[in-house]
């Protein structure tokens, strides 16, 4: 009757979860079951079966997966339609990403502050004389760039607008003036209340429309700027949730030390509020890598794109899962990676995690 | 003592959490109608032996026997022992969606299948000794702490338990509440129920405590009638702790 | 005695005063705001009159001239543009709702798992949702539509489930119920038996309280199906199948769901399901420990102590970001365009847009679409918010 639990034994941890009750012996049954009905057929065709090694259709023999696939159209999926010779400055400006990303990686690093955000402002024009070309470089036009470079781009572009932008709408959201007030909650439930599809579309079709006949905006442009206004109304509803979550008495603690309204949200009740919703940031930041992909419905070819491309393709028709695999492993990784990175961050002491509405 | 006179007996407990040692070799024995108090310094597993009581802790060495019944893994036993011991907790934990009256009646219609109207004229009767039958259609939220740990202990003994357990029950609550629920505790006391009491609150032990339970360490320490516990502590650790309770 | 000065001494000049620099401020924005879209507006119909292109409604009533294939409402190629977005909307409507009732279903199933005592079946969970939730919805979409049902075999080769349904590369084709004369006393019978089964619970829960023995649900399936049964008895059960068969080339009759529509419908379920999933886990486990300790004190079984004290606790939790998942579900429904599943996106953005150009009347309403949809959302939600707020002081 009594159950002494010696902590030694596998064996008890495994009567304890999966074998307590008959109803547990049975889900565990199911599980293994599974686990049989999905893993060795997996295993056969993304490794054992596949091929790995070809530079041509013809190698693609085995019954798995033909990887030569990917292995051919790499560079396609990696950098679009970049010109080769020109490669090697979207591979520097991507390096160069990470200098403004140090020191949120090495603390120490963070003392540095000025340099860093000149770091930060600095990068995208530098970024973008690399990418484009001119003053010395030659010019590579916006409709060749295109796989998981156009991806980060759009990416990487809406995400370094949404902040200040978000930040912006909260704090209009929340100002007692009526008139800032309204705008800012008719601007964001608008942006938020239609699908992302018909902003892109509306970007692409009616903002050249908006603009005087003389001035016509580069496609990938007008998609960034759908995607930003997009991203940036998501965002206010994330910050704005963090602005209510600092406690009243820091609001008051602040102004009775005579700071103006600037100087109270810089110093103050901002930093706070972006620490309590770090986890609601990073979700923002996440489906925005996602949505990038709807970007092949206007004809831009992120790395979606360019697969979709690569597998419906006459020459090299029925290698669809291959494509996607691929497709599905990088998102994977990128996204996944993001939620880890969030999740280490919530555990800070300086960070507040907080639950937060996912965009999905 | 034979079994219908024990009300709760510990034989040589042990458990563990983890590595952590957290009650040793505990024996104890209460009997029916006794009050005891148990204290200590913090982590000394008065809590955690309180919560055996009950099911609410597995142990892992001994035997824990309440009512005659043996607390084991066994799902029926443990459900047959938490219809006989109520307990009262130190965050309160009311159910925030339900009125104070449906708080008191939920256990009784589901569990011991009473009628809706006998288990509501078994809850007001109740919530009259603890003085609050005005508040029965109010929630949790609208009450104080005083009042909500009130609400409390009419909705354990709404299941007519033959034990009662307490988890340092006042000390959430400001000191001004404080009385109006030893008050209540004590009336308890005086009409013979079984009463185990995790408290720091010296003066209610003395008033109605039979005997005080020493712990530190996960051990017990000491256990003596109060009035000798007061007066004449056996024990080195039990008089330093006296000491620093009753100097403030 | 003196009155209290009604201001403060010294006033400062008018233009330093916080009231008058507020409304400075927001009448400079209103300006400038109302400033732009006249700007906007006014190049927008410069653009669209050098191009040739009309505006206004005009063509909500002209001829279509296309064709859309699946359809829930009459409709050919001389219905007019009007029409064609009715049945743009209606299929966005139709994959909308059977995507929130399957996503809630596999989403409840899957968070609940998840919070399964058995680690195995906890850990299958987890994986599942990290790989749902981290892969872009519109690559889902197209594995479900270019990987796993197009090279489904043809209707000759079909996959038979069950004998009663085939699955091709043409679609999947069902039994189709008709509705024979008769049809609707039945209804109104099952419709009778409803409201006396429910009238039967209230009254029964209100007064024992809790003895539901077997007697209690004999009981309510009698009063639900009596009235139902009786209808059947005298007209015969007027409710037909047809079934489909296999005629030369392809299947007859029966129900036909195509490629477009499934893929689209499968892969926004197991998409937000994943979301819901982490929602209703989120939700329970945010009832504190002690409520779940203090219902066991009192003797309550884990059953009873999930129906009464840990759900009704979570569901105020988990409702709210639930309606934003459904929210995000609508939207994401958009995502049709893609495969080309008539959506209302791809119906009326896309074709009619391609048609008449006129981009800025097209995209307007389809936007006002998803607007109210998302308005009358979120008004519920407020509503049932409201309803269920746990009083507090």
């Amino acid at each position: 009757m009594r159950v002494p639990e010696r902590t030694a034994a596998v064996l008890a941890w495994a009567r304890r979860n999966l074998f307590s009750s008959p109803l547990n012996a049975l889900l565990t049954l199911l599980g293994l079951w599974l686990l049989w009905l999905v893993v060795p057929p997996l295993l056969q065709w993304l490794w054992l079966q596949a091929d790995f090694v070809g530079s041509s259709r013809e190698d693609c023999r085995g019954d798995g997966a033909c990887w030569v696939f990917v292995r051919v159209h790499l560079d396609q999926f990696l950098y679009g339609f970049y010109p080769p010779a020109e490669r090697w400055r979207v591979n520097l400006g991507i390096a160069l990403l990470l200098v403004p990303a140090l020191p949120l990686l090495i603390p120490p690093l963070r003392r540095f502050r000025r340099v860093w955000l000149l770091a930060l402002l600095a990068y995208p024009p530098v970024a973008w004389w690399l990418f484009h070309g001119g003053l010395g470089l030659s010019v590579v036009d916006t409709g060749l760039w295109g796989g998981l470079f156009l991806t980060l781009v759009i990416a990487a572009t809406g995400m370094a607008a949404a902040l200040p932008l978000g930040l912006l709408l909260a704090l209009g959201r929340r100002s007692r003036l009526p008139v800032v007030r309204a705008t800012a909650t008719v601007f964001i439930e608008f942006w938020r209340g239609v699908p992302l599809i018909t902003v892109l579309f509306m970007a692409s079709v009616m903002l050249p429309l908006f603009l005087p006949s003389g001035l016509s905006l580069d496609k990938l442009l007008r998609a960034l700027i759908g995607v930003a206004l997009f991203a940036g109304a998501y965002m206010a509803e994330v910050i704005r949730g963090g602005l209510q979550g600092v406690p009243a008495g820091q609001y008051e603690a602040a102004q009775a030390l005579g700071l103006s309204y600037w100087q109270q949200m810089r110093l103050v009740i901002v930093p706070q509020a972006l620490r309590m919703v770090v986890p609601g940031i990073v979700n923002v930041f996440i489906a925005l890598f996602k949505e990038t992909s709807l970007v092949l419905i206007i004809g831009l070819f992120d790395l979606l794109g360019v697969v979709q491309a690569a597998v419906t393709n006459p020459d090299w028709l029925g290698f669809v899962l291959e494509g996607y695999v691929f497709a599905a492993a990088v998102f994977w990784a990128f996204c996944y990676g993001m939620s880890r990175i969030s999740r280490r961050l919530e555990r800070r002491p300086d960070m507040k995690a907080q639950e937060q509405q996912e965009m999905a | 003592m034979t079994e219908q006179t024990t009300a709760v007996r510990f034989e040589h407990v042990d458990k563990w959490f983890g590595q952590l040692h957290v009650l040793q070799d505990i024996n104890l024995e209460v009997a029916r109608g006794e009050r005891i108090v148990i204290c200590g310094p913090s982590g000394s597993g008065k809590s955690t032996l309180i919560r055996c009581c009950n099911g609410l802790e597995p142990y892992q060495r001994g035997r824990i026997v309440v009512n005659g019944i043996e607390l084991t893994e066994n799902r029926r036993t443990v459900e047959q022992v938490r219809r006989q011991v109520g307990m009262v907790f130190q965050q309160f934990n009311l159910f925030p969606h339900l009125t104070v009256l449906e708080n008191c009646t939920l256990a009784p219609i589901w569990v011991r299948k009473m009628p809706r109207a006998e288990a509501e004229e078994l809850a007001m009767e109740y919530l009259r000794r603890v003085r609050i039958p005005d508040k029965a259609h109010s929630y949790p939220g609208q009450l104080s702490g005083g009042q909500q740990q009130r609400v409390a202990i009419a909705r354990a003994l709404c299941m007519q338990p033959r034990i009662m357990l307490f988890d340092e029950p006042t000390s959430a609550l400001d000191p001004e509440m404080i009385s109006e629920v030893l008050d209540a505790m004590v009336e308890l006391a005086e009409s013979g129920m079984t009463m185990l009491c995790v408290t720091h609150e010296m003066g209610f032990a003395r008033e109605v405590a039979d005997r005080i339970v020493f712990m530190d360490g996960g051990r017990i320490v000491e256990q003596s009638p109060t009035a000798q516990f007061f007066a004449a502590p056996q024990t080195e650790r039990a008089r330093q702790f006296l000491g620093q309770i009753l100097a403030r | 005695m003196k009155q209290a000065p009604s201001t403060f001494p010294r006033r400062p000049p008018w233009w330093r005063r916080p009231q008058v620099q507020a409304w400075l401020l927001q009448a400079l924005l209103l300006a400038a705001v109302l400033g732009a879209i006249v700007w906007m507006f006014g190049n927008a119909l410069d653009n669209l009159a050098r191009q040739g292109i009309a505006s206004g409604f005009g063509f909500w009533n002209e001829r279509a001239g296309f064709a859309i294939a699946t359809s829930l409402i009459e409709y050919s190629e001389t219905s007019t543009y009007g029409r064609a977005f009715l049945v743009g909307l209606l299929n966005t409507l139709l994959v909308s709702a059977l995507g929130v009732v399957f996503a809630t279903v596999l989403g409840f199933l899957i968070g609940i798992a998840r919070l399964s005592p058995n680690w195995l079946i906890r850990q299958w969970a987890a994986a599942y949702i990290e790989l749902v939730r981290n892969v872009p919805l519109l690559l889902q979409i197209f594995f479900w539509y270019f990987a796993v049902l197009r090279p489904l075999p043809q209707p000759r080769h079909s996959i038979e489930l069950l004998g009663l349904a085939y699955l091709n590369n043409r679609g999947l084709y069902l039994p189709k119920p008709i509705l024979e004369p008769g049809f609707g006393w039945l209804s109104a019978a099952l419709l009778l038996g409803l409201v006396g089964c429910l009238l039967w619970l209230r009254r029964a829960r209100r007064e024992a309280g809790s003895d539901r023995g077997l007697r209690y649900w004999l009981i309510a399936g009698l009063l639900l199906l009596a009235p139902a049964a009786a209808v059947s008895l005298a007209v015969g059960l007027p409710l037909g199948w047809e079934l489909p068969e296999f005629r030369r080339f392809n299947f007859r009759g029966g129900l036909v769901l195509s490629p477009e529509f499934v893929a689209l419908l499968t892969a926004l379920s197991t998409y937000t399901a994943a979301f819901i999933a982490e929602i209703v886990r989120a939700g329970i486990q945010s009832v504190s420990q002690g409520q779940r300790e203090a219902a066991y004190s009192l003797g309550l079984s884990p059953g009873q102590t999930l129906r009464h004290v840990v759900l009704p606790q979570a569901m105020r939790v988990i409702v709210p970001p639930l309606t934003n998942q459904y929210l995000n579900l609508t939207k994401n429904s958009s995502l049709a365009a893609a495969i080309a599943y008539p959506d209302l996106v791809s119906v009326f953005a896309g074709t009619v847009l391609n048609q008449t150009g006129q981009a800025v009347e097209v995209i307007g309403v389809t936007m006002a679409v998803y607007l109210t949809i998302s308005l009358v959302i979120a008004a519920l939600m407020n509503w049932y918010n409201r309803r269920v707020a746990l009083v507090e002081r």
